[in-house]
């Protein structure tokens, strides 16, 4: 790619100097080394430094940058900026309180990951080496333990915008399934009991947004209906 | 300002794996500790460590801590202190074991035991051949590492202060530690962190160089805080540059990727490591790989229109096998270098990784400083482990694999030192100066009123620019002398940084202005100590000290078997011995010899 310049709108909004949150309109010129959006967003920060979102390790494993682009959520580090509509319209990520620009306040996002207990429960003595697993038991954990924590799931689920304090969210659904297929971990009843209620659990209608927009292409959903099926033979 | 205080009887900054591993201890034994952290504690850099950790485990060919100790003194070029590194290689079964009782899903042999991979620079029998002492999660060992160690924190109810930007290190009149000043993000409120013990798990500074595989959280924030408050910096011309970044983006390609059998070539297609190391060919140790690639580049058989790389090839490799053991660095060249390796080899330099030095410790995680004739003194109530600390268990040259176990040992080994301390009534919470923040406040006001200054994106740019071509892998007698020129130059323009964004809310502007006085610090103490030595040593070689029969691989033990020490105030520089002696009976001293793989 050669030099070019690119366009965007993008959501800004100072609580410090703005009475309400406004579109922008701003044209950004990239060297030929330019690939990814975040890219991009470094730019233009040099250009206006009070352009705000987090950024760290620009390779889509921090699950810092994730936003909403061209009205799907995504990480901007993954993202091709020459596949992008112009004008590349960017909004922070649905259905969370705007701290500042792109930045969410995550609060809720992350009590709803707390909630399911996130650790493992083992509560036999620890053995002096490793406890055994077999490489088909540890195979039922991919897909599941790679989830870094962008959100980008949650708040592309319409369940979650409308019960963000009461449904788990696909983040944390899948992180509590992750537990569950742990051979090692002996809390599944417990973790059941936790899910049983006609929310935390149950509001998954499998719209299947968290899978369409996941950056690791995790597949949430799936999780969900592995939890539904352990609730349904717990109860026969 | 109003700078409200909170007291605890610990802080620590930083919560990647030495920060979560050291909280772990002080949690468990009940201690009130606050963990600051500018970022939430799962996107600290140590999530993208991939390869995985050394320990001598033994699970799938025979290994003991003894091989590991000799491979790492090795691979420090004896610049490694012997009682650190055997206090390390000793533990490394017990903390990677402590792991996976936590809950990490490491990959599993078909006996259900911890998989295991080969690593550059790892061997068994002292240096005869390879050894698979990689303990991994795939290629994604450090996420798996980093949430592990997360989650048991969120069990164990560790207090987090999460993305709070600690600004200054708070001393009194006798050096004593007694905390921090940190910003709110959200807020830009400043308050005052009052403790009986500070502990830094800050990470390093890779961000001083234009091309590296650091994150942009890669600031130094720990080692310029430990610099300005007088605190020396030991061994900082020592930087490894990783073998394979890919091309032009600088994103990391793990060592794991030779270790299951990935080969590096040159425009010919020639396997050109078997020239340089005959024995552990690609996976000699990371300076001898770097320096080799370098010298095919220079040498023009580098490749692609520019002749600018070389190529890391793995289509040999089963795709199934590439899939199980090395998803993530498929993504990774898909993404960034736009080849999928299972057909194409992937275009890789050299790149800027780890910081080998840092703020000096002991094995027990204490701050130690030259002070009335010892040259480790203990600095009251201050601790440091991970990349931000110098232990120095990697000495002039890490091994891969070797960082992820030293935040764990010496996260572990800080910690419970602080709870002995603490337990003990070593630790007393000691009256703050009525100064206390003037320093933080100072350079905040600065900021502020600022007018006709200079841009941090340029100065930053000016500073990873310098640094790049005058202290790179191969390092020359006159652009040292003009780096350190051009540094302080660069230091003085930073002196003037101006924000135009004024805002009290998650300012970004004003956190990277901040962290830019952390990252000259760091490039300071690089150049002035690297120009100062006069050998070459692990990661520092220089053409003015080639190989010679009284200086093996340019390395002159007689006047440089020494660690640096770098005073920020005046570019001071002093020196202490290396420590050549082990902790303990159980082993001989590792004697000095020449490095060859």
């Amino acid at each position: 790619m050669s030099k070019r310049s690119v366009s965007f709108k993008i959501y800004r909004y100072d609580p410090d100097r703005d009475e309400k949150p406004y579109m922008q309109d701003i044209t950004v010129e990239l060297e030929a080394s330019d690939k990814k959006l975040l890219d991009a967003l470094v730019r233009l920060r040099a250009k206006d430094d009070s352009m705000s979102f987090r950024r760290s390790c620009r390779e889509g494993v921090c699950g810092s940058d994730a936003m909403n682009i061209n009205g799907k959520n995504g990480l901007a580090c993954l993202t091709d900026i020459d596949s992008l509509a112009q004008p590349i319209t960017l909004r922070p990520l649905p259905g969370l309180p705007v701290i500042r620009d792109l930045i969410v306040d995550m609060t809720q996002f992350f009590k709803q990951y707390h909630s399911i207990k996130p650790y493992l429960v083992n509560n036999d003595p620890a053995p002096e080496r490793e406890r055994l697993q077999s490489p088909e038991e540890r195979e039922e954990l991919n897909g599941l333990y790679e989830c870094i924590l962008c959100a980008c799931c949650s708040t592309s689920c319409p369940s979650f915008w409308w019960n963000p304090d009461k449904f788990v969210g696909p983040a944390g659904l899948l992180a509590a399934y992750r537990f569950l297929a742990d051979t090692r971990d002996q809390d599944t009843n417990a973790r059941l009991d936790n899910l049983e209620d006609p929310y935390r659990l149950f509001r998954c209608h499998s719209i299947m947004n968290c899978v369409d927009v996941c950056p690791k292409s995790l597949n949430p959903t799936k999780a969900i209906g592995k939890i539904k099926d352990m609730m349904v033979r717990r109860a026969v | 300002m109003n700078v409200a205080k909170r007291t605890f009887d610990a802080v620590i900054v930083g919560a990647g794996g030495a920060g979560l591993r050291a909280a772990l201890q002080l949690s468990e034994a009940g201690m009130k500790t606050a963990v600051l952290t500018k970022v939430f504690p799962t996107r600290s850099h140590t999530v993208a460590a991939q390869g995985g950790v050394a320990a001598s485990l033994g699970n799938s060919t025979e290994d003991n801590w003894h091989w590991h100790m000799y491979d790492t003194v090795k691979g420090s070029d004896w610049l490694g202190d012997q009682d650190a590194i055997e206090f390390m290689c000793k533990k490394a079964n017990e903390v990677v074991v402590e792991l996976e009782h936590y809950g990490m899903p490491f990959d599993r042999t078909d006996n259900g035991k911890i998989y295991q991979r080969p690593f550059g620079g790892h061997s068994m029998n002292y240096g005869q051949a390879p050894v698979m002492r990689s303990c991994a999660a795939a290629d994604r060992t450090g996420h798996a590492m980093l949430h592990a160690l997360y989650q048991r924190n969120v069990r164990a109810n560790t207090q987090f202060f999460v993305e709070w930007m600690a600004l200054d290190l708070i001393r009194n009149e006798n050096g004593d530690v007694l905390g921090v000043t940190a910003m709110e993000m959200e807020t830009g409120e400043v308050s005052i962190f009052h403790a009986k013990a500070t502990v830094f798990a800050t990470g390093g500074a890779g961000r001083i160089y234009h091309s590296s595989t650091n994150a942009f959280i890669n600031t130094g924030d720990g080692v310029g805080m430990a610099a300005r408050a007088g605190i020396p910096l030991e061994d900082m011309e020592f930087w490894q540059f990783h073998p394979t970044g890919v091309a032009g983006a600088g994103v990391l390609i793990t060592e794991g990727v030779r270790g299951e059998g990935g080969i590096l070539r040159n425009a010919s297609g020639e396997r050109f490591m078997e020239r340089y190391a005959p024995n552990l060919k690609d996976l000699a140790s990371r300076d001898v790989v770097s320096r080799a690639m370098t010298t095919e580049i220079n040498e023009g058989r580098g490749c692609g229109p520019d002749k600018d790389h070389v190529l890391l090839d793995i289509t040999h490799l089963a795709p199934e096998n590439i899939m199980k053991r090395l998803p993530g660095i498929r993504e990774i060249a898909i993404q960034f270098a736009g080849v999928d390796p299972i057909k194409a080899p992937i275009p890789v330099v050299p790149t800027c990784h780890y910081q080998m030095g840092g703020i000096p410790t002991n094995y027990k995680g204490q701050v130690v400083v030259p002070k009335d004739g010892n040259h480790n003194t203990p600095v009251v109530g201050f601790y440091a482990a991970g990349e931000c600390a110098c232990a120095s268990v990697h000495g002039a040259n890490r091994l891969g694999t070797n960082s992820l176990l030293d935040l764990l040992v010496f996260g572990k080994s800080a910690g419970e030192t602080v709870v002995e301390d603490f337990q003990s009534g070593n630790l007393s919470l000691k009256p703050l100066p009525a100064d206390a923040a003037d320093v933080s406040l100072a350079r905040l006001a600065r900021l502020e009123s600022q007018t006709g200054g200079e841009s941090v994106f340029d100065v930053g740019l000016e500073m990873r620019r310098t640094m790049q071509k005058h202290a790179g892998v191969f390092r020359f007698d006159d652009l040292l002398k003009q780096g350190v020129t051009k540094m302080a130059e660069v230091a003085e323009r930073a002196k003037r940084t101006e924000i135009a964004d004024k805002s009290k809310v998650w300012n970004v502007a004003r956190m990277e202005a901040l962290e830019l006085d952390n990252l000259i610090e760091v490039a300071r103490a690089t150049i002035v100590s690297a120009e100062a030595r006069k050998e070459s040593r692990g990661a520092h070689v220089r053409d003015d000290a080639p190989d010679t029969a009284e200086n093996p691989n340019g390395r002159d033990d007689a006047n440089w078997l020494k660690h640096t020490l770098w005073y920020s105030e005046g570019n001071r520089l002093d020196y202490k011995p290396v420590n050549l002696k082990p902790l303990s009976d159980d082993v001989k001293p590792i004697a000095l010899a020449k490095r060859t793989y």
